[in-house]
């Protein structure tokens, strides 16, 4: 559906060179809600920005729907851009418009018919919940409201491609919530395919299917989000899963490991689907001789998948805390071993 | 006192008819001179609709140059501009054209910063829709503006009245050339008083009516 290959963008600043974009590729299937994170600066906005040629790469190729954008003259990527909706941080309402005229104008710029608007319009209205605010202002309409109305006016010329450009940002955690509700819904009924960029990895969780994470115009690392947040493997990816699963350990708990006389390990073990985590822990007590500590846990559900994050530490004799850990391993999707201490003496601490 | 200002009305009458008559149609032809320019001092800045540092430089600079001469010394400046214009440099014709040159720039000036007021964002959002520029000026950034539009208006008039308070320099006439050859020359303060009355009571009708019009517009921003 969306192909960005091997994207760089490279601005001019007071006579300075900045590398926005140094060679992104991403792929978006039809009908999946792709998420891309980062912190600010790290390029996403510049990365979206490609998919309706907003902004033009330096190299690289756009493939939209099969159509290679950057070969298209003006009339035909403005047509093309019809087809791809974008709703913004802060909206870009028109303020001089009512919440009708707001949806209407696009379809008007395009020479709908009348009676055709009026239809087009009050469906939509309907669809994102505000069919009693056709008479009203931007102004007087609440953020989620006027993201509400962004929605609609983005669905107005019935695009395949919805892009969010830090949709919910500037929105307070519940309409947050609605908001991403929304966009699930239309997602679903509507088999819109979602490109969006945050910063917050909630939404990447409630919402997305494939996420890529970025930093310093880079993607340094993409797949399934249930894949990523089981197994983060960048620095950068775990301070985002992080502000999910809070699982760094207290300082005082790293040291308390120290103090263990037996041979101790500790091990970050990640469940997924139906593996049990009780029956699990249950085992190893019960099937080997070893001292278990859950020392933190967490369950989340990603689209419909459980996933269960849980740190806990083993002591006892080291052939039977390996014993334990293989059998874990064995039972569960990941294990990874975070610290492990022989004795008195510290082998390794991450 | 009164008598002889009696006396005068229909010299107070001919001065008024004058002085709008000047006002109205510098101002309709400078508008049309003048929110074109604006608009391209906005469209051709960096990032804008049409980037073009040529267009913007230059126009820049005309203007500023035209905006930097006073009235009276423009009006003289130009006079046989004025000549191929309108084939005469004095009377009511002679005066407008100087009054077109001076007041166009200084509505483009003015359009220049109602018209960036309007969210780049709001443009942006309507350019990614695949909305055309002709589309996005006309229907969304006039759009927007249109309170910001009338007030830069109103204040143009307003400018406007009292450019043509030298006109009479060329002999055309209106309320300033009448405060200044009965007030000023012949030191006759109840003629002058009575002038600038009127002046006042003009300018803040306009000025009224203007901010009404433009609250009433920015009601529901």
């Amino acid at each position: 559906m969306i192909e960005l290959i091997d994207i760089h963008k490279t601005f001019r600043v007071d006579k300075r060179e900045v590398e926005a974009l140094k060679g992104v590729t991403i792929r978006v299937r039809k009908g999946e809600i792709y998420g891309v994170i980062g912190f600010s600066g790290a390029g996403k906005s510049t990365l979206l920005r490609m998919i309706n040629l907003l902004e033009k790469p330096t190299s690289g190729k756009v493939i939209v729907s099969g159509q290679d954008l950057l070969e298209l003259n003006e009339k035909q990527l403005r047509g093309a851009r019809k087809k791809i909706g974008i709703i913004f941080q802060h909206f870009n309402l028109l303020s001089s418009y009512n919440i009708f005229d707001n949806v209407a104008e696009i379809l008007r710029m395009n020479k709908v018919s009348k009676q055709e608007i009026k239809r087009k319009v009050d469906e939509l209205l309907k669809l994102v919940g505000l069919e009693d605010k056709a008479e009203a202002y931007p102004s007087q309409l609440s953020g989620g409201q006027k993201q509400r109305v962004g929605i609609a006016r983005a669905l107005a010329m019935d695009p395949e491609i919805l892009l969010c450009d830090e949709a919910t940002s500037a929105l307070d955690p519940q309409t947050t919530e609605s908001i991403l509700d929304l966009l699930l819904d239309i997602n679903e009924k509507l088999g819109l395919t979602i490109v969006l960029i945050t910063h917050e990895m909630h939404v990447i969780q409630k919402i997305c299917d494939q996420v890529a994470v970025m930093e310093n115009g880079q993607v340094i690392e993409q797949g399934s989000v249930l894949d990523i947040f089981s197994v983060p493997k960048h620095n950068t990816t775990k301070n985002f899963m992080r502000t999910i699963f809070n699982d760094e350990m207290p300082e005082e708990m790293v040291n308390k490991i120290k103090k263990v006389n037996s041979y101790t390990t500790r091990l970050r073990v990640t469940f997924r689907g139906d593996a049990a985590m009780d029956s699990v822990i249950g085992n190893i007590s019960s099937k080997f001789a070893v001292d278990t500590n859950i020392l933190y846990g967490s369950i989340t559900s990603i689209k419909g998948t459980a996933l269960g994050i849980l740190i806990i530490q083993l002591s006892g004799e080291r052939d039977i805390v390996e014993e334990a850990i293989s059998y874990i391993k064995g039972a569960v999707y990941h294990v990874e071993v975070q610290a492990q201490k022989e004795g008195k003496q510290e082998v390794l601490n991450t | 006192m009164t008598e002889r200002l009696l006396e005068l009305t229909p010299l107070f009458t001919l001065s008024i008819y004058e002085t709008l008559m000047m006002v109205v149609i510098s101002l309709v032809i400078a508008t049309l001179i003048g929110i074109p320019l604006g608009i391209l001092l906005v469209i051709t800045r960096p990032n804008h609709l049409a980037p073009n540092r040529w267009i913007f430089q230059i126009l820049n600079i005309i203007i500023n140059i035209i905006r930097s001469v006073p009235f009276i010394i423009l009006m003289v400046a130009i006079i046989p501009f004025t000549e191929i214009l309108v084939g005469s440099a004095i009377g009511i014709e002679g005066a407008v054209v100087p009054l077109i040159v001076y007041t166009a720039p200084f509505i483009a000036r003015l359009m220049e910063t109602a018209l960036l007021e309007v969210d780049q964002g709001v443009i942006e959002a309507y350019l990614s829709m695949g909305a055309s520029r002709t589309q996005i000026i006309r229907r969304i950034m006039i759009r927007e503006a249109r309170p910001g539009i009338l007030l830069c208006l109103t204040i143009a008039t307003i400018g406007l009245i009292g450019a043509t308070a030298m006109a009479g320099a060329v002999g055309a006439g209106g309320l300033g050339d009448l405060a200044l050859r009965y007030g000023y020359q012949q030191w006759d303060l109840p003629v002058m008083m009575v002038t600038v009355i009127i002046l006042i009571i003009i300018v803040q009708c306009i000025q009224s009516l203007g901010n009404w019009a433009a609250n009433k517009m920015k009601k529901n921003l």
